[in-house]
């Protein structure tokens, strides 16, 4: 903590998922003062989401592999000073002059004595980690289709399964991590449904012999599900869902290489729950807003651009883990770790530890490069687009179907996910585009002739602000 | 003759829309031309109001007053989407002094056709029911209306019937040996016009410039804080009377003053912040900290609502804050329509309307005189700080 009020952090962390925690615990032991922000009232991010005290969970780590890793990081943690925030919502930070940040949060339960906090801090690692990235399709507004993501989150946290019987379905490695974990808490899991055939990864096999750990990933879960019987349907997708007032099955049919239905080839299965998922998009609006440079991803997404040692091309921001791109936690952890030290080093003068940072390197490189393959193997093709009906909704908070997105696009000459927001108000409301935004700007590219580069949205407000909180004079630092 | 035409404009926001619009309605065959989307600039970015109520007796007011008309004109031809609203603005005055400010001004603008209604304080609630108690009253302008900006440029650039071309960057006029103008040059390749418009707004002295002329529009920032879709708990266009003295200052300052409004989509928008800082969008936590408080210090029901979005627009400004509109000085063929600072969305109808007439030779509605470039050309008098 620092000495008085008035004296800013060294370092502040924004997520305290795995790359947060990692560089949090760096950077502090290496003698940073760090402060680590999280909306989440703990610590652990989506990977490590595991249930509230309050639940008495004998066993939380029983959903996950690799408990130890997390609890070693906690541990450390615990044992240090890290200055801890937890229910602080970050909604933007804001360069004070060339050394001082500030980083602006409402903290609070939801509606109950928000109040603004204000933290200054001489640099700040973001590791705000990715969001889930959904294609509609027919039926996907119907209660009982859920994120896969989602699913996950909440039987990790609430110990809570969507259904009894569950289809896991759109396409990524998070698939059937879900469905295996989704199995071995008691639900059917009838079909995994996979868009892309896992024999593309073969095309990366450098890629994949470097990283075997990921094999022996996949392997397990493999395992569990052949062992819960359930039945993987790969260059697959649900292309419809049907039941009045919640699901009760889904039509499950073949795609051709571009995604587009191969026609006769629908089978229904029966279900109660449909959790589906296209893997994630790095979450990076507080990054974007300062004006950091991104990149475009292999699936199509962008992440932020970062250097060898993590830096975002704004000095004295760094970033770590899923707003890198997409990797997984041990990717993040090691980033994490990176950026610590890279902050310790700018910061203080800490001398780097040169064998363990090109260790980092050489690990944080080859997960890359893995993820970058994963990543290339599910991409959503353009196809997909033939799944909407002209009445789908692909904005839910506005309720703006395909039909209003391919007329903004033909008739007004929008082009880009900007313009077909600005002429439907897709991607307007409440979520502001994080669940329909992959698919608008997919609708308005294959429209245009693709001449306006899409760029990352920029998003001053990360979180909603009530207009109390943010018109009051923020107090100084927590 | 594929890439050639009687007219070119550069700009598809609303006033190269409404330009294209009138131009094509007097008989000429119209290009649009823009580096980017429709309405990819400050009319994404503005809130789409079209008002009289702010407006000083002068040629501004009566390019406003024959905007309003041709407004309620449009709105029959053009789809419903674009959102027009006749909802009425409401300026209220928070003491005594400010009320009677209001009342000498509202005066004056009566004079000059403007309705302009008296609220005594305890029929404010009347108008709008969440208004903080306390005003001392306030003067109802039923003129004032609202479009959707982008939808109503994305409608009157199509019923206009101009060849659209996007995402195609003017780079440079062609001129005949004479000096006339014969078309432009763009990234992708040349189109011939005798006339090209100028209506790319605040890249006005860009484009300007590119033409081999000078034009000195300048950046005026602007913030918009949207909330979260509510019930209509905001009626009309309700602002502060300290509105009024800032849109005609011309300080580099951060400025702020109340205006706040409902949409018919749900959500409440709160304006106005004006600084002059280029063309930087870098949050400014302290403007949008200003547009919260005062915001909620007009409506307090507000507090407790979210705002879930924030965006910085660019009003072109112009030292004398009127608008360019008319032939520029030294560039035969070249027009420009454009400067009209924050009040572009509204201003658009009459723009298109007199640069068509300049055009095709017809009578002009009113005298363009006062908006003429030829104003900003060296020697022809001081400009304003």
């Amino acid at each position: 903590m620092p000495d008085s009020a008035s004296e800013p952090f060294d370092l502040t962390v924004v997520g305290a998922g795995c790359a947060g925690l990692a560089g949090a615990v760096t950077a502090s032991e290496l003698g940073l003062r760090v402060c680590l922000m999280d909306g989440s009232g703990q610590v652990g991010g989506q990977f490590f989401r595991h249930p509230a005290p309050a639940l008495g969970a004998r066993r939380p780590q029983a959903l996950h592999h690799d408990w130890s890793a997390f609890a070693t990081l906690r541990q450390r943690l615990e044992t240090g000073d890290t200055h801890r925030l937890l229910r602080h919502h970050v909604w933007t930070v804001t360069r004070e002059s060339g050394e001082l940040w500030t980083v602006h949060a409402v903290a609070g339960a939801d509606g109950d004595e928000e109040r603004p906090v204000r933290v200054r801090t001489r640099a700040v690692l973001l590791a705000t980690g990715a969001h889930e990235r959904q294609l509609p399709f027919p039926g996907w507004t119907l209660p009982g289709v859920v994120a896969a993501g989602g699913a996950q989150a909440m039987l990790k946290s609430a110990l809570v399964l969507p259904g009894r019987r569950i289809v896991v379905a759109g396409s990524g490695p998070l698939l059937l991590a879900v469905a295996s974990s989704l199995a071995a808490a008691g639900a059917r899991v009838p079909a995994v449904v996979e868009a892309t055939g896992y024999l593309r990864y073969a095309r990366h096999a450098r890629a994949l012999a470097a990283n075997p750990h990921k094999l022996l990933e996949a392997a397990t879960h493999g395992a569990s599900l052949l062992r819960h019987r359930v039945r993987p349907h790969t260059r697959s997708a649900v292309t419809a869902v049907h039941g009045t007032d919640r699901v009760e099955a889904v039509t499950v049919s073949r795609i051709d290489e571009e995604w587009r239905p191969v026609p006769g080839t629908g089978r229904r299965i029966m279900c109660d729950a449909l959790a589906v998922g296209h893997g994630l998009v790095p979450q990076i609006e507080l990054a974007t807003a300062l004006g950091c440079a991104t990149r475009r991803t292999t699936d199509g997404t962008h992440a932020l651009a970062l250097d060898g040692l993590q830096s975002t091309s704004v000095p004295g921001v760094w970033a770590a883990g899923e707003t890198g791109g997409v990797g997984g936690w041990q990717l993040a952890c090691v980033e994490g770790e990176l950026a610590g030290r890279a902050a310790a080093f700018r910061l203080r003068g800490t001398p780097m530890d040169a064998a363990r940072v090109r260790e980092l390197r050489r690990r944080r490189d080859r997960m890359r490069a893995f993820a970058d393959a994963m990543a290339v193997a599910h991409t959503p093709h353009p196809g997909w687009i033939d799944w909407l009906g002209d009445d789908t909704e692909v904005c839910r908070c506005e309720e703006v179907t395909a039909r209003r997105i391919r007329e903004a696009a033909a008739d007004l000459g929008a082009r880009d996910a900007r313009t077909v927001k600005l002429l439907t108000r897709a991607g307007m409301g409440w979520c502001q585009g994080r669940m329909c935004g992959a698919a608008v700007a997919c609708l308005a590219a294959g429209a245009g002739d693709g001449d306006i580069p899409p760029s990352p949205e920029r998003r001053p407000l990360a979180v909603p602000v009530p207009l109390g909180v943010l018109g009051s004079p923020a107090e100084a630092d927590d | 003759m594929g890439n050639s035409s009687d007219v070119i404009v550069v700009g598809a926001g609303v006033v190269g829309a409404a330009c294209a619009y009138y131009a094509t309605r007097s008989g000429l065959s119209v290009t649009v031309i823009d580096r980017g989307p429709v309405a990819g600039g400050t009319t994404g970015a503005g809130e789409g109001n079209l008002l009289v109520s702010d407006k000083e007796p002068g040629p501004e007011l009566e390019l406003a007053l024959l905007s309003t008309r041709l407004w309620r004109q449009l709105a029959e031809p053009l789809p419903l989407q674009i959102e027009y609203e006749a909802k009425g603005g409401l300026v209220v005055a928070s003491d005594a002094v400010a009320m009677e400010t209001l009342r000498e001004f509202a005066k004056r603008q009566e004079k000059a056709g403007v309705l302009a209604e008296e609220i005594p304080a305890d029929r404010l609630a009347d108008l709008e029911p969440h208004l903080a108690p306390g005003l001392a009253g306030g003067f109802h302008y039923p003129q004032d209306a609202q479009v959707q900006p982008a939808l109503a440029a994305a409608h009157l650039l199509r019923a206009s019937g101009a060849r659209i071309r996007l995402g195609e960057e003017v780079t440079g006029l062609l001129a005949a040996t004479t000096g006339e103008v014969t078309g432009v040059r763009t990234t992708t390749g040349t189109v011939h016009a005798p006339h090209v418009v100028n209506a790319t707004g605040t890249w006005g002295g860009e484009l300007a410039r590119r033409a081999g002329t000078e034009l000195p529009v300048l950046p005026r920032r602007g913030f918009v804080l949207v909330t979260e879709p509510l019930p209509r708990v905001v009626r009309h266009k309700v602002y502060a009377a300290d509105y009024v003295a800032d849109v005609a200052s011309g300080s580099a300052a951060l400025q702020t003053s109340p205006v706040v409004e409902g949409t018919p989509a749900g959500p409440v928008l709160i304006g106005a912040s004006r600084e002059r800082v280029g063309f930087d969008r870098t949050l400014s936590v302290e403007a949008l900290r200003r547009l919260a408080a005062q915001a909620t210090a007009l409506f307090p029901v507000l507090a407790g609502v979210r705002a879930v979005r924030a965006y910085a627009g660019f009003r072109p400004y112009l030292p004398d804050h009127l608008p360019a509109i008319g032939r520029d000085p030294r560039v035969p063929g070249l027009l420009h329509a454009c400067g009209h600072e924050g009040a572009g969305i509204g201003l658009a109808p009459a723009t298109g309307v007199l640069i068509a007439g300049m055009l095709s030779g017809a009578e002009l509605p009113l005298d363009a005189t006062p908006f003429s470039p030829a104003r900003f050309a060296e020697g022809s008098g001081p400009a304003a700080p």
